[in-house]
């Protein structure tokens, strides 16, 4: 059997980044946003600083041995996205919302891998917490594998050309 | 052909300044905390100018000025406000072309189009406003004999505009011509990926305007955008952007209980009906046209026709005649009047929209042409262009449920009237559709059964003053560029008068 894979992971900039952000604001959280401009892109607030619906779905926590970052979704566009894993990655940029990272003149960026119909099923067996359900009390469960994406798995499944 | 000379250079019709402050009550007023980032023009990815970097603290200077202004500025006349509004227009016409180049400069769109519709449209906008604040009246409801009920409107004084990136002159006249109409101060902020040719507008109608009635700060979201957004001492909020952004925007406001707009994008179906092939005649072009609107203004346009649905039968037909016009899109120096796709915006935008095409490829969508990283060679190579691409595929794929906010569409077949309509309205949003039909019942019934705030019916990209735009569903709260926006911009005071000297009797 397939084992689950995660629904969201972090190339290492941009777990580097996520480490820098938090150093200057505290805790953080993402949210991945959709429509025009800037949609399609995460959103990085200090915790707390976007109210999470009862029915956004948690992509998961990154970086959890740090202290862990969430990755929320509306369940709506978590619909239509669930059949491809997220990456944050970071690309060199300016500005986007009121995401945290602009005056660094970077920006996060979710690149998407599309799961094999295996993984699919594997992932139906552990659907995500909703924001009802952690605000409930509930937690991910523990395990998973890490959420640091190398370069080289990067390139392997997220082929677009990126420049330093 | 002509290719206009870069701005700053030697024959060129503009320049910018190296440094743009802020523009707070009339001046230009540096950032109190000294700070700027650097601009650059998506045509070459080279930095041009300074933008000022501001704060919360800038904001409150802008409030200050702002709220300095605001009464006055709300007894004035329509007739002064018009007044004020035609100079503006006529202002911007004067320097169509100058400006016509800072936007390209600014934000990599063909000048071609800059000149044929961003500016001509920004013209027309104000003058729009200024014909509708003179023709707007007030009602009266006769109650009874003795009592009648007037209705005024009001400005609401203060507002807090937030600007996007994709045709920034134009999305700032949206907003600015009815909040000003209406006897609005406004603080504006406009997008940190293209400050830079609403700074130059500013610079060109600065004298016509009381000051303090219109302030521009510069910056980022969290540090600047979210001081306007979230302070108390603004009475509306109006931002165009995407669906995280308008939440959060929601939340501040709920905090001052104040009236918001948004406009936040959409996913918008264009749909070709069979007898659109009918016969090889100009409305048979004209739909070819309307499917390659998905390139116009590289694709960054909040209605951009991303999702093209086919009726079975013309299918192949008609996307292979879609592929040959799609291929005959001229790519180039966005400074050369010939060319029709510029730039993206910025370099996360474009690796945005390169993602998608990995995305699309990887959701097992076909690419029909195009799907490249566009190389113009020389400095332009610097510049972030992508191919016009379309992609066939179906509708439960990523690309055909998020605005890529790129010259990409996705193509799809339909089987009759129901099924077009089933997938149009698979959405989460609801602000642009296309219908394409030489049958006027089918148009009909087709627009008014999607669900979308514009339907465009038999043409596509069309963005006249005098017709609502706006969205149902994710895609926003409110109508622009119509003006039923100026009741967006006012209070309304009621007056409930007795003319009757008696009492009523029950004390």
């Amino acid at each position: 059997m397939t084992s689950i894979p995660r629904r969201v992971l972090v190339t290492e900039r941009a777990a580097d980044l996520i480490r820098r952000l938090r150093g200057e604001h505290g805790p953080l959280m993402f949210h991945q946003s959709g429509g025009c401009c800037d949609g399609s892109s995460p959103m990085c607030y200090p915790a707390g600083e976007f109210l999470v619906g009862d029915r956004d779905v948690l992509l998961g926590s990154v970086l959890p041995e740090e202290g862990g970052t969430p990755v929320w979704i509306s369940g709506t566009q978590f619909a239509a996205w669930r059949h491809t894993q997220l990456v944050l990655d970071v690309v060199p940029g300016r500005g986007g919302g009121f995401s945290l990272e602009a005056p660094h003149g970077v920006r996060f960026l979710t690149r998407g891998r599309v799961y094999s119909p295996d993984e699919l099923t594997a992932l139906d067996t552990a659907p995500p917490l909703t924001g009802a359900q952690v605000e409930a009390g509930e937690v991910e469960p523990p395990g998973g594998g890490p959420t640091i994406i190398s370069a080289d798995d990067l390139l392997a499944i997220c082929p677009a050309p990126t420049r330093p | 052909m002509a290719v206009f000379a870069r701005p700053g250079t030697e024959g060129s019709v503009m320049g910018f300044q190296s440094r743009y402050e802020n523009f707070i009550g009339g001046e230009w007023v540096a950032p109190v905390g000294g700070q700027y980032f650097e601009n650059p023009t998506p045509v070459t990815g080279q930095a041009f100018c300074e933008v000022a970097r501001s704060t919360g603290q800038d904001i409150d200077l802008a409030l200050d000025a702002a709220h300095a202004a605001a009464p006055a500025w709300g007894k004035t006349s329509a007739a002064e406000r018009a007044a004020v509004l035609n100079k503006i227009a006529d202002r911007i016409e004067e320097n169509l072309t100058s400006l016509a180049l800072a936007e390209t400069w600014d934000n990599g769109k063909p000048i071609r189009e800059a000149m044929a519709a961003d500016l001509p449209l920004a013209v027309d906008h104000f003058r729009y406003f200024a014909g509708a604040i003179r023709a707007q009246e007030g009602t009266l409801s006769e109650i009874d004999d003795d009592t009648v009920a007037y209705h005024f409107h009001e400005p609401l004084g203060v507002v807090g505009q937030i600007i996007p990136w994709n045709f920034p002159i134009l999305m700032a006249t949206w907003k600015l011509a009815p909040a000003l109409a209406a006897g609005n101060a406004v603080v504006l902020k406009p997008a940190e990926q293209t400050p830079a040719s609403v700074l130059y507008l500013m610079s060109l109608v600065a004298d016509l305007l009381p000051a303090g009635v219109v302030n521009i700060v510069n910056g980022f979201g969290f540090e600047a955008g979210k001081p306007l957004a979230s302070s108390d001492r603004v009475a509306k909020v109006a931002f165009t952007g995407e669906t995280t952004t308008g939440r959060l925007i929601l939340q501040y406001v709920s905090q001052n209980l104040i009236p918001v707009t948004l406009e936040l994008g959409g996913k918008s179906p264009n749909i070709f009906f069979s007898d659109v092939m009918a016969a090889n005649d100009d409305f048979q072009d004209k739909a070819l046209e309307g499917f390659t609107m998905f390139a116009l203004n590289q694709g960054e346009v909040c209605t951009c026709p991303s999702r093209a649905l086919i009726e079975r039968p013309i299918y192949d037909e008609f996307l292979e005649m879609a592929a040959i016009r799609t291929k005959a899109v001229r790519q180039g120096d966005p400074l050369d009047t010939d060319t029709m796709i510029g730039a993206q915006a910025s370099n996360d935008q474009l690796e945005k929209v390169l993602s998608y095409l990995e995305i699309g490829r990887g959701e097992g969508a076909r690419v029909v042409t195009g799907g490249e990283r566009a190389e113009l060679g020389g400095d332009l190579s610097g510049g972030y262009y992508v191919q016009p691409t379309i992609f066939e595929g179906d509708n439960s794929m990523r690309i055909f449920q998020e605005e890529i906010f790129g010259p990409i569409v996705s193509v799809t077949s339909f089987d009759g009237y129901d099924d077009a309509i089933r997938i149009a309205n698979d959405t989460l949003y609801g602000l642009g559709a296309g219908v394409w039909s030489r049958n006027g019942t089918t148009a009909y019934r087709a627009g008014r059964d999607i669900k979308a705030g514009r339907v465009w019916t038999n043409c596509f990209h069309a963005y006249p003053a005098h017709a609502a735009f706006g969205g149902y569903k994710q895609s926003g709260i409110g109508r622009e560029t119509h003006k039923m926006m100026l009741e967006h911009y006012q209070q309304t005071k009621n007056l409930l008068v007795s003319y009757s000297p008696k009492a009523l009797g029950f004390f």
